[in-house]
């Protein structure tokens, strides 16, 4: 146990201290406030008032909705890019030769890939949660609208989602082995991620087909999972004619549809949750069945 | 004495290639083991497969009566290896870095804190404690390299090459601490080099080529049987060597000439005794034994 305290001390430690994997894990988020900043804004708000069609909701409602697609959008591509940046030093580990020493050490690899899991987990989770308090302190700056569950709600979305990113990133590093693929993947995560999962862009505005394609990937779910728990407090003080409601809610995503069926909340935390899983699975599996170097 | 490292045919092939080629030896406990050969030689393959992070194809391998493959955590518990490069984490300070390699052997709290205290004396690097690895010179990452293999008191140590590049003073520094260690805890130490110097005060030398051994035996052993006596004969004109009938080189104030072995010398000594007033007779180097059996220079280039 204290063996492996101090391999995820170690690994928190050399995440923060080291300024390129720590700078790279932001530029995601950077990316999404920058085009938030100049048209994403009013991409949402234009948007959002057409959803909304003759019914008028008063400006500080309509802030507070464009803050919390900002919000859900950051908090989904935080939890998997963030997480696939702090889990590169695995790969690092292996570039450098730090894995080489630890193979001659009597620590179990189940215990070295453990302590790699969980100080990712420690890391994105810590990043999401202040990122997280720091989306509620500027919503809050026009009004409250979250009640205690929903806060909850939303802690309980940022965990799902940091495990999940996690346990994607953990497998999918885990083949990595160069400083070549550490860019590669790292680039292609940072910079397609957002758009696949929906978080750049409204889901409700791609193509028939691309919603097809994105309703296979977990990821959206997540989007859609945290769309949820964060504008939908902000669209019931709108108080809205039902139908209004339902329009807006298929807007900003808060309704997302597998075919022509409406997915369920809980269907999404268990199509997350049974990804997490899977995933968790592979990835002990390669750890446990991977030969060693013939 | 027991046998510390014992390898029996040992086979390994990557592709067409045969990295290791029937390799048997045997490190005595606590003696000083040199492993020579080329780059390429296979040198790094073999200590793979002692560490078991290398699955050999066929042969055996004991490591204080056990198999790395078997059994690697009894192996990896008597093992150390300091890295022909620095393999610890260059962002953390020197300490950050012993303690949590130390953590990885089950050395914590007061126990860690009295083995640093130990090894920072030993290696002195009392005043580095703070400072960050990655802004070290090369001899001082290196005095941390082998502190950090030392953490565990290892019953063998593995050197990789662990002097290419220091200054002499490092160099001397790390020498005098593996031969504190062995005096006094008996350590073996199992070494590859290219400073044929630092294989000359070995116990015992194996010399590799393209996988398989070539040539092995004390220092002594080896310059006898593959590097010339030379004899430097001083007050005598080039013409008078000459007559001697064996190769000659001008050296410095007089003439280097070049024997088979001691014996040859004091023959031909004893032979000419009006010629031999001022003389020294020196035994080959290893460098010169290293050429012989390779053709090959201990950097890597052909002869």
């Amino acid at each position: 146990m204290k063996t492996l305290f101090a391999l995820i001390r170690r690994n928190i430690r050399l995440f923060f201290r080291d300024k390129g994997m720590f700078f790279t894990s932001l530029i995601t988020p950077l990316i999404l406030l920058v085009l938030y900043a100049t048209f994403l804004a009013d991409v949402y708000r234009d948007s959002f008032a057409m959803g909304l069609g003759e019914t008028k909701v008063s400006d500080t409602l309509l802030d507070a909705l464009v803050g919390g697609q900002l919000f859900s959008s950051l908090l989904a591509v935080c939890t998997v890019t963030i997480a696939f940046c702090s889990n590169m030093l695995m790969v690092q580990d292996k570039v450098t030769g730090a894995a080489d020493d630890f193979a001659v050490t009597p620590v179990k690899r189940s215990v070295m890939a453990l302590a790699y899991y969980l100080s990712t987990v420690i890391v994105t989770l810590a990043i999401c949660l202040a990122a997280t308090l720091g989306c509620l302190l500027y919503i809050g700056i026009g009004g409250w609208f979250y009640s205690i569950p929903d806060l909850l709600l939303i802690v309980a979305d940022v965990f799902l989602l940091v495990m999940f990113g996690v346990a994607l990133s953990s497998l999918v590093n885990y083949f990595l082995s160069s400083q070549g693929q550490i860019s590669a993947v790292g680039t292609v995560v940072s910079s397609v991620y957002g758009f696949i999962c929906g978080a750049y862009m409204p889901i409700s505005q791609f193509n028939d087909g691309l919603q097809k394609v994105i309703s296979f990937l977990p990821g959206t779910y997540g989007t859609v999972l945290m769309r949820n728990h964060t504008l939908c407090p902000i669209i019931s003080e709108m108080n809205l004619p039902v139908e209004s409601e339902a329009s807006l809610k298929e807007v900003v995503d808060c309704h997302f549809y597998f075919g022509d069926s409406l997915v369920s909340v809980p269907t999404m935390y268990a199509v997350i949750a049974a990804t997490t899983a899977v995933l968790i699975a592979c990835y002990v599996l390669v750890q446990r069945y991977r030969k060693k170097a013939k | 004495m027991n046998n510390a490292i014992q390898i029996n045919d040992l086979h390994k092939s990557f592709g067409e290639v045969h990295a290791v080629n029937a390799l048997s030896l045997c490190v005595k406990e606590g003696s000083l083991f040199a492993f020579l050969g080329v780059n390429g030689a296979g040198k790094s393959t073999t200590i793979k497969m002692i560490c078991g992070r290398l699955q050999k194809d066929s042969g055996s391998i004991l490591i204080d009566g056990k198999d790395p493959e078997r059994d690697p955590d009894s192996v990896h518990a008597i093992l150390g290896i300091v890295f022909q490069n620095s393999v610890l984490d260059a962002s953390l300070s020197v300490y950050e870095n012993l303690r949590s390699r130390a953590a990885l052997y089950g050395i914590v709290g007061q126990a860690f804190e009295d083995r640093y205290n130990e090894l920072s004396e030993l290696l002195d690097f009392k005043d580095l404690k703070k400072r960050t690895l990655g802004k070290l010179s090369g001899g001082q990452k290196r005095r941390i390299d082998i502190a950090r293999a030392l953490l565990h008191q290892p019953k063998i140590l593995i050197l990789d090459e662990p002097t290419t590049g220091l200054d002499p003073q490092t160099r001397h520094l790390l020498w005098q601490v593996i031969a504190t260690l062995q005096r006094e805890k008996n350590m073996t130490v199992f070494l590859t080099t290219h400073y044929m110097e630092e294989a000359a005060d070995a116990d015992y030398v194996v010399i590799l080529d393209s996988g398989s051994v070539v040539a092995q035996g004390t220092p002594i052993e080896l310059k006898n049987a593959y590097a010339n006596d030379r004899i430097s004969l001083y007050g005598v004109c080039e013409e008078q060597a000459a007559e001697l009938g064996l190769p000659i080189t001008r050296i410095a104030g007089g003439i280097a000439l070049s024997v088979p072995d001691t014996k040859a010398a004091t023959e031909l000594i004893l032979k000419h005794p009006s010629l031999f007033t001022d003389y020294e007779i020196t035994k080959g180097k290893m460098d010169d034994v290293f050429l012989t059996v390779t053709g090959k220079k201990p950097g890597g280039e052909e002869q």
